[in-house]
């Protein structure tokens, strides 16, 4: 199996506070990553550092081969197309002055996807995320938010990229749609081949998608492996609590 | 109390004093464009017995906020509100501003969504549970008021309350935060309390154990409880005992009420177990789990609650045909 990202060792400090203090983590081609902690945990910092959406103090992350930190501004550009967020809130993610088409486009510039081809590879993302045609003229306050949370996914996966980070992609979603979400990702995990960084704070969600887990608490990779293993036979203290307040809620 | 006696939608078969809140046909509209209303909450009914937990379970958009606020005197500004709601002999609906002041904060509390919101960032926690206390001439004195504020503090668990009453709200937790603003609804020993998704701001965990600590106040104060929430698991905690019960809303409708373990393990109405079979679990195939069917998300022409069972309800669908007007009457 070939590691498309992975992290070393890394730390990141606000002043004197240190939101992570030494994460490691590799993921594989096509695996799913759940990434748990509560909030303060340092699980969206780190979301923002494997992007390099923001700088780290120590350690470093590998997209592929290539040192993310490392890279000039000119490969970094390139290489970023290679990894893609999806968005708590979609509604405020996507443009609201332009029309669903004209987010897309946006984004195929963005790729150096030549423009002939814009108009087919507009509805055929919309499809690949079970979204009719007809939704290109639509602006985003007109979505719902299951919609909006489509279309930004169909964003993201413009480009076949090889990563995408989910951060707390289907929280702010109603349970109802949230299974439709979750299955789009699934589906298109089978056919893209794309590996996700799918960072939750909601056990249920990440127990359903990710192969591996790493749960974070306060900075600090308290215990990481395969989902089934850690959620059935946790180590730490710390993901047991976890664990617990999701069993009284799931005690239906 | 058997449970046939609890049964009906509006508690229309319980003599109306054991009822805390008795809302009847209570429909919510507000001003759309020109005169047209747009209806939000469509001709519910909802009976809240003393010590009983009854749960609003629903999706956003789905009425449960505007019906709770509606039934407590708290309609949003603009809403036109119709039906009546009965509380201690008064029609909550008819009052005035002047005499609703005297039920809300001390017959009825509210835990807020968010603490943040509904505590004073400028002013120390200890202060405004005082005011709270002198405002309803629940304190002879500010000397009693402060030892009354430290046994409400140390009733919400909070381990060092002389230290936390000392506190400006940004400087303790979130989960904190919460348990004070529990305090304050709690404090007048007020008959109703209403939580609007008060663990939905909080980490799973410290969620966790703020709804248990509603659920622990509510034997110590003999209050009804209204629980508004979205989450399934949630629901499921909070409604503990045998007697409490959930009501879910779709489209400004009550579609299913009942015991908790009767509408939690053996939903009947369609929407009720799409929504349980959504549930994300490791048990379903990834990219296989059960989708609300939009045609069940998006129908309006429910029909009155019929009994099922002895105390189960469920809304059925009605055909074209037949007069949708009449709502849970």
């Amino acid at each position: 199996m070939t590691t498309v990202l992975s992290a070393e060792n890394v730390v990141k400090r606000y002043g004197s506070f240190t939101a992570l203090d030494g994460v490691s983590f590799a993921l594989e081609k096509g695996q799913t990553l759940g990434v748990v902690g509560e909030s303060g945990s340092g699980k969206s910092t780190l979301g923002r550092i494997v992007m390099r959406l923001m700088t780290l103090d120590e350690g470093t992350v590998f997209l592929g081969e290539d040192d993310l930190f490392a890279l000039s501004r000119a490969d970094l550009r390139v290489a970023r197309r290679r990894i893609q967020l999806v968005p708590q809130d979609p509604r405020h993610a996507l443009n609201p002055a332009m029309t669903v088409k004209d987010n897309l486009f946006f984004q195929l510039r963005a790729q150096g996807i030549a423009r002939s081809t814009w108009n087919a590879k507009a509805e055929e993302l919309l499809g690949q995320v079970s979204l009719p045609a007809d939704y290109l003229h639509a602006y985003p306050h007109e979505l719902s938010g299951g919609q909006a949370q489509r279309v930004a996914i169909a964003r993201a996966i413009a480009n076949k990229p090889e990563v995408l980070v989910c951060d707390e992609a289907v929280s702010a979603l109603d349970k109802s749609v949230q299974a439709q979400v979750l299955n789009t990702f699934a589906e298109l995990q089978s056919s893209l081949g794309v590996a996700m960084f799918f960072i939750s704070h909601d056990l249920a969600v990440v127990e359903h998608i990710s192969d591996d887990v790493l749960v974070l608490n306060r900075g600090t990779a308290v215990e990481s492996g395969k989902t089934r293993d850690v959620l059935s036979n946790p180590q730490d203290p710390y993901t047991r609590e976890l664990l617990e307040a999701r069993h009284s809620v799931s005690a239906v | 109390m058997t449970s046939t006696e609890t049964l009906t939608p509006n508690g229309a078969q319980l003599p109306p004093e054991v009822l805390v809140l008795d809302a009847t046909s209570v429909s919510v509209a507000f001003r759309g464009k020109g005169a047209k209303f747009n209806t939000v909450v469509d001709s519910v009914g909802l009976g809240l017995e003393q010590s009983q937990v009854t749960v609003l379970l629903g999706e956003s958009g789905s009425g449960k906020t505007v019906f709770a606020r509606s039934i407590t005197g708290m309609a949003p500004r603009g809403a036109r509100v119709t039906g009546s709601a009965s509380f201690g002999g008064l029609n909550l609906l008819d009052l005035s501003a002047r005499e609703l002041r005297k039920v809300q904060g001390d017959r009825i509390g509210m835990v807020p969504q968010d603490p943040n919101a509904s505590l004073d960032p400028m002013r120390r926690v200890g202060g405004q549970i005082i005011e709270t206390l002198m405002q309803h001439g629940k304190a002879a004195n500010k000397t009693a008021a402060r030892a009354r504020m430290l046994e409400l503090l140390e009733l919400v668990h909070i381990r060092e309350p002389e230290r936390v009453a000392h506190c400006y709200p940004h400087e303790v937790s979130g989960g904190m935060r919460q348990r004070i603003a529990i305090a304050i609804a709690i404090c007048c020993d007020p008959e109703l309390v209403v939580a609007d998704e008060p663990s939905s701001a909080l980490d799973a965990s410290v969620g966790v154990r703020v709804v248990q600590l509603l659920d622990s106040l509510r034997d110590r104060l003999n209050t009804a409880i209204l629980f508004i929430t979205h989450d399934i698991g949630i629901a499921a905690l909070i409604a503990s005992k045998p007697n409490d019960r959930v009501a879910v809303m779709l489209g400004g409708r009550i579609v299913e009420l009942g015991f908790a373990h009767q509408v939690l393990r053996n939903p009947r109405h369609p929407y009720t177990r799409a929504l349980l079979a959504a549930e994300p679990s490791a048990d379903v195939a990834r990219g296989s789990l059960a989708v609300v069917p939009d045609e069940v998300r998006t129908e309006r022409n429910w029909g009155p609650l019929l009994e099922v069972e002895p105390g189960h309800a469920v809304a059925s669908l009605i055909e074209d045909t037949i007069d949708t007007k009449g709502g849970v009457a």
